[in-house]
C-alpha cells in the first residue's frame, strides 16, 4: 500500500491549487486512480543517487528591440477585450 | 481525404514555389502553431484558437516548398498513447482498422498510412511519434533533444519533447528532418549540430559491420508475437552484415515512473496558462477570477489532461517534491548514464518500439496506469535526450510491429542508415 493514500478530499485540495473545478464523482474516480498511480511512483525510492554532471550552459544574446505582435494580433484570441486590453474576471 | 478522422482541420497552405519539398504534401500535428489556421491541441480549451504566428518548423516547411494539407488529430495536449483522448473524437488505424493508431501523434501517422499526405510532422514527448509510426506501419523519428526548434510548439513537457517526422520510408523521413533540423535563435535549447544536415543521403541501407546492442529489459515481457517479429528483423539485419550482443540497462525498470512524474510536473506548470482570458475557452465572468478559471479549466480540459495536471501539482507540492520530482530527476540521470555506457559498445540499441501490438479501440481508456506502462520502451529515450527511429519490422496476426533503433546524441545518420536497411 502507498504510504500516502489519497482521499477525495485531498484530490479536491490539489484541484483547487490547480484551479480545476471537480464534481464529487470526478474527485472519487481520481482518488481511486491516483492511489494506484502514486503507489507505482513509490518505486522511485529504489533509485540510487547519481552523480550527474550537468551539461547545461546559459545561452545569452543581446537584448535588442525587434518587431513583435501588434496589439490587434495579441488581442485577437481573447474572449473579451476593452480599450485595447484583455478583459478578465474580477480579482476578488 | 479518407475517413479515419485523421484531421481536426483540413486546409491547404501553399509553400514556396521551389525547394526540396516542392510538390510534397505534409500533414502537421495540431499542437504546432500555424499562422491564421486554428491550432487546437485536440482540446476543447483551444477549439477556436488561431495562432498569430508560425512555428519555426512550419515556417521551414513553407520555405522548403511543402504544401500543408491540414492539422492532424492527437491525444489532447499530447497526453495519450492511442489518439482517443482528443476532444474531436478518436482516429482509426488505416493499417489495422478497428484498432488504435497509437498516440499521441495518431492523426499524423494515420494521414501518412492512408496516403492522404506524403509526409507528416508529429511531436514526441515520451514516444508520441514512434508509437503511432509502429502501430500504423510507418516510419517515425524522435530527434536528439535540441536538434529541432520547439518555437511555436504548444508546450506539454519542455525538457522531453521534440518535433519529428513521420513518413512511409526512412529516406522520406530523413528528407523532412533535413528541412526542420538546425539552430533557431527563437529556441535557446537548439544546437548547431543540425545545421546543413544531409540525413537523406545516410539512408543507403548499408549495415555491414554495424554493432547492435539489445537491452534485455526492453524485450523480456513484451507480447510474444511482437518479440518474434523483432528477432526476425534482427536476423534480417544480421544477414546484411550487422551483428548484435545483449546488454542490461537496470535503470529502465524505473523509467516509466520517472517519465510520468517529470512530464506531469512540467504539464501542471505549462498548462497553468490556460485561464480563458487571453485565449482559450472562457469560464465567463461570474464570481472572482479563481472561480472563473476553475470553471474554464473544468469545461475546457478532458479527464486525462486533468489527471496529469493534478498529479503534477501533487508531485510538486510542499512535502512531496523531494519524494517524487527529485527522485525522478535522479532516475533520469541514471537512465542517461546507462544508455551512454551501452552506446559506448554499440553503434545502435534495438528493441521493439511498443511492447504490444495496437490495442482495439476503446479497450484501454478506463485504466490509465496500464496505458502508461505501454510506453515502457519509448520513454527512456526522451529521458536520455537521445535520437531514435521506429521502422516497420513486420506484422503479428495482421497487426503492424515497429522496431526501435536508438543512437548516440546527434547520431541521426547512424539510426537513419541502420533503419533504411528495413524500410
Amino acid at each position: 500500500m502507498s504510504e500516502t493514500p489519497v482521499d477525495p478530499e485531498e484530490v479536491r485540495h490539489v484541484a483547487s491549487l490547480a484551479r480545476v473545478d471537480l464534481d464529487d464523482e470526478a474527485a472519487d474516480a481520481f482518488a481511486e486512480q491516483f492511489a494506484d498511480i502514486l503507489e507505482y511512483f513509490e518505486t522511485l525510492d529504489e533509485v540510487p543517487e547519481v552523480d550527474a554532471e550537468p551539461e547545461l550552459v546559459n545561452v545569452m544574446r543581446e537584448d535588442e528591440v525587434r518587431e513583435g505582435l501588434s496589439q490587434d494580433e495579441a488581442l485577437r484570441n481573447a474572449a473579451e477585450t476593452e480599450d485595447g486590453y484583455f478583459k478578465g474576471p474580477n480579482v476578488s | 481525404m479518407s475517413d479515419y478522422n485523421a484531421y481536426v482541420t483540413t486546409e491547404r497552405i501553399e509553400g514556396a514555389d521551389e525547394g526540396p519539398l516542392a510538390g510534397r504534401t505534409v500533414a502537421v500535428k495540431d499542437n504546432i502553431s500555424t499562422e491564421g489556421v486554428r491550432t487546437t491541441c485536440g482540446s476543447k480549451m483551444l477549439e477556436d484558437y488561431v495562432p498569430p504566428y508560425d512555428a519555426t518548423a512550419v515556417r521551414r516547411l513553407k520555405d522548403a516548398g511543402a504544401t500543408i494539407v491540414g492539422k492532424t488529430n492527437m491525444d489532447e495536449f499530447g497526453m495519450g498513447t492511442t489518439t482517443e483522448t482528443s476532444a474531436f473524437g478518436p482516429t482509426d488505424n488505416p493499417a489495422a482498422e478497428g484498432h488504435v493508431p497509437g498516440g499521441s501523434s495518431g492523426g499524423s501517422a494515420a494521414a501518412v498510412a492512408a496516403g492522404d499526405a506524403d509526409l507528416a510532422l508529429g511531436t514526441d514527448t515520451g514516444g508520441s511519434v514512434r508509437c503511432p509510426a509502429a502501430f500504423t506501419g510507418t516510419v517515425g523519428i524522435k530527434p536528439t533533444y535540441g536538434l529541432v526548434s520547439r518555437y511555436g510548439l504548444i508546450a506539454y513537457a519542455n525538457s522531453l519533447e521534440q518535433i519529428g517526422p513521420i513518413a512511409p520510408t526512412v529516406a522520406d523521413a530523413a528528407e523532412l528532418l533535413d528541412v526542420i533540423a538546425g539552430p533557431d535563435e527563437r529556441d535557446a535549447t537548439t544546437r548547431d549540430e543540425g545545421a546543413d544536415s544531409d540525413y537523406a543521403s545516410a539512408a543507403d541501407g548499408d549495415v555491414d559491420g554495424l554493432e547492435i546492442g539489445i537491452p534485455t529489459e526492453l524485450v523480456d515481457g513484451a507480447h510474444e508475437g511482437v518479440v518474434e517479429t523483432f528477432w526476425d528483423a534482427i536476423a534480417d539485419l544480421e544477414d546484411r552484415g550487422a551483428s548484435y550482443h545483449q546488454v542490461s540497462l537496470p535503470s529502465v525498470e524505473h523509467a516509466v515512473e520517472a517519465y510520468y512524474v517529470i512530464a506531469m510536473s512540467e504539464a501542471s506548470s505549462n498548462l497553468a496558462r490556460f485561464d480563458g482570458v487571453r485565449y482559450g475557452h472562457s469560464g465567463g465572468f461570474d464570481g472572482n477570477w479563481n472561480e472563473a478559471f476553475g470553471a474554464a479549466r473544468d469545461e475546457g480540459f478532458g479527464d486525462e489532461v486533468k489527471r496529469r495536471i493534478l498529479l503534477g501539482t501533487y508531485a510538486l507540492s510542499a512535502g512531496y517534491h523531494d519524494k517524487y520530482y527529485k527522485k525522478a530527476q535522479d532516475a533520469r540521470a541514471w537512465v542517461k548514464q546507462d544508455f551512454d555506457e551501452a552506446l559506448s559498445e554499440a553503434d545502435v540499441l534495438a528493441s521493439p518500439t511498443m511492447p504490444v501490438p495496437p490495442m482495439k479501440r476503446g479497450e484501454s481508456l478506463d485504466d490509465p496506469l496500464t496505458m502508461y506502462l505501454a510506453d515502457a520502451n519509448t520513454v527512456p529515450i526522451n529521458l536520455a535526450n537521445l535520437p531514435a527511429i521506429s521502422v516497420p519490422a513486420g506484422e503479428t496476426d495482421g497487426l503492424p510491429v515497429g522496431l526501435q533503433l536508438v543512437g548516440p546524441a546527434f547520431g541521426e545518420e547512424t539510426i537513419i542508415r541502420a533503419g533504411s536497411a528495413l524500410a
